[in-house]
């Protein structure tokens, strides 16, 4: 099994392996206010799962909750069908360098240029010469199309090109699961297909597992093998993209209706 | 009832919110100083809050430790007149700014210039989520963060507080001898006359407490910072206001426990 990622040279798929997110009956609060009230899910090897869900229903919460960022008030995450609750420390720093996490907002380094904020994890993680963290860092700059701003500070940049800036810095390690908190939202229509394409080359190529977070319907139904709507701290319904396009539920159709309406009536840009 | 429960309660929860905040702050410090001792140390990021923290800081520290000397010159030797007593002036400007002014106003000067932007910085940090970004590289915002903080600091309080007590004494020199006509012979061989060696000891363990109490508190607050900018304002200022009351109480105690060995 493979569990230390060496981000130098791994290019192989772990569709073999039992690699698997299994989220069990999460609460959470803030202050009284309960954000996650039971919230299940599996996730297999291999496999991109969609959250969706309105804005304000804990998505990011849950997100943040997997990467133990945040602690849940009960329940548990299995990775692997072992639970990564109860770890600390190193066992914890282990479970989180096989694992990549695309920040809503970027969170790029604002200390630090485009570039050292690709080169950073590669810098403070790997063995690679100069040479090498230089060739990475310019590949993955080319792949989500910010070749030559590099030498830009992230306040110099658009909103979408911080996404991307930052979606390179997760890519460049090469995780094998991600958790992408919204990575397109406010990009243009092109560039929303674009980092689509880029998830689903990633997947094919590294065979990573994703959860994403999205807003676009129905583009995402392309990119996710399954999808789980989030309401009211629940996961009230979880299927196929088919599944869900062709939802019984009511709030999951008008969710579903509602926001592919107002996109093709230009609502959402 | 709930009348008369009210007070009572309110008075529990408030002592129940101190303690747990003492609590935190005490894991935090135990926290960073954990990681100052696991290596490896981020080394070029201390050399940066040296530069910070120490080097920007110096013009200010001369300023005030120039101001300070002459001050003291005039009010001590206004004092010593009255027994007579003027030719003292060099080891009573020595002896109050080695032992207690230069280390607790260098402080405090540093807390209002460095500690502020610390708690910001960090605060900052930290509501936009690269703490978090720290956190999901395995990466230790300790180690990135409050520990090159903590060794610059151990590196410039003292410096620092050693720039201010000579400039302080200089300024003292000014008054005394240029201005009030002493001779320069008495000022200075009063002063190597009566500052020993554990005065200057005293003045540097004080300078060290200042300092891991500025970054325990700018670090402690700007990591818990509360949401959006109002946190962030919040954090800094009560991180100033905290750290500044914390080094004159922790003065007042290190003297009592000085003064008697
Ligand atoms: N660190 C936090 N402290 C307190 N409340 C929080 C925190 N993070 C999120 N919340 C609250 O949890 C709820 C869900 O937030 P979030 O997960 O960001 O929603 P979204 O589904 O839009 O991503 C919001 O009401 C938010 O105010
Ligand atoms: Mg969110």
């Amino acid at each position: 099994m493979n569990k230390s990622p060496s981000p130098s040279g791994r290019g192989g798929c772990n569709l073999g392996d039992l690699l698997m997110i299994e989220v069990k009956n999460i609460h959470k609060s803030f202050d009284g206010q309960a954000v996650l009230k039971g919230v299940s899910l599996t996730v297999e090897t291999g496999e991109i799962f969609a959250v969706i869900g309105g804005s304000g229903q804990g998505k990011s919460v849950l997100l943040k909750v997997i990467m133990r960022l945040l602690e849940a008030d009960s329940g548990d995450i299995l990775i692997d069908g072992k639970s990564i609750r109860g770890l600390r420390g190193q066992a914890l720093y282990k479970m989180r360098d096989r694992a990549g996490y695309l920040f809503q907002g970027g969170a790029l380094f604002d200390s630090m240029t485009i570039y050292e904020n690709i080169a950073f994890p590669l810098r403070e993680k790997t063995k690679l010469s100069k040479k090498e963290i230089n060739a990475r860092v310019e590949e993955e700059l080319e792949k989500v199309g910010l070749s030559g701003m590099g030498h830009k500070y992230p306040e110099e940049v658009s909103g979408g090109m911080k996404k991307r800036a930052a979606f390179a810095r997760v890519l460049v390690m090469r995780p094998e699961v991600v958790l992408f908190d919204e990575p397109t939202t406010g990009l243009d229509p092109i560039l929303v297909d674009s980092v689509h394409r880029l998830i689903l080359w990633g997947k094919k190529t590294y065979g990573f597992t994703a959860v994403i977070v999205s807003h676009e319907i129905p583009e995402i139904f392309g990119v996710a093998d399954r999808i789980g709507m989030l309401s009211g701290g629940v996961m009230i319904e979880t299927g196929t993209p088919d599944e869900i396009r062709n939802s019984r539920v009511p709030e999951v159709r008008r969710f579903v209706r509602g926001l592919s309406e107002e996109v093709s009536a230009g609502g959402i840009a | 009832m709930d009348y008369i429960l009210a007070i009572p309660r309110s008075i529990g929860t408030a002592v129940l919110d101190v303690l747990q905040e003492t609590g935190d702050m005490f894991l935090f410090l135990g926290r960073t100083l954990y990681w100052t001792f696991t290596p490896p140390l981020k080394v070029n990021r201390v050399v940066r809050q040296i530069g910070f923290m120490g080097a920007r800081s110096t013009a200010l520290i001369v300023l005030t430790g120039a101001f300070t000397g002459m001050i003291l010159g005039l009010q001590i030797y206004y004092t010593l007149q009255k027994f007579g007593a003027e030719a003292y002036l060099g080891p009573a400007i020595a002896l109050s700014v080695i032992r207690e002014l230069g280390p607790v106003l260098s402080a405090l000067m540093i807390i209002g210039r460095a500690g502020s932007a610390l708690s910001a910085e960090i605060g900052i940090m930290r509501i936009t989520e690269q703490v978090d970004a720290l956190e999901s590289m395995s990466l230790s915002p300790f180690r990135y963060l409050m520990v090159p903080n903590m060794l610059a600091a151990l590196v410039s309080f003292p410096l620092l507080g050693a720039i201010f007590n000579v400039v302080a004494i200089y300024g003292g020199y000014l008054i005394g001898v240029k201005l009030l006509g002493l001779s320069a012979g008495t000022y200075f061989s009063g002063i190597k006359d009566f500052v020993g060696y554990k005065d200057i000891r005293d003045g540097m363990i004080k300078s060290l407490c200042f300092g891991v109490i500025m970054i325990w508190v700018s670090c402690y607050k700007g990591y818990n910072t509360g949401h959006g900018a109002e946190g962030v304002s919040r954090a800094t200022t009560t991180s100033v206001v905290m750290a500044s009351t914390l080094v004159l109480v922790w003065d007042y105690f290190l003297n009592s426990v000085m003064l008697n060995f």
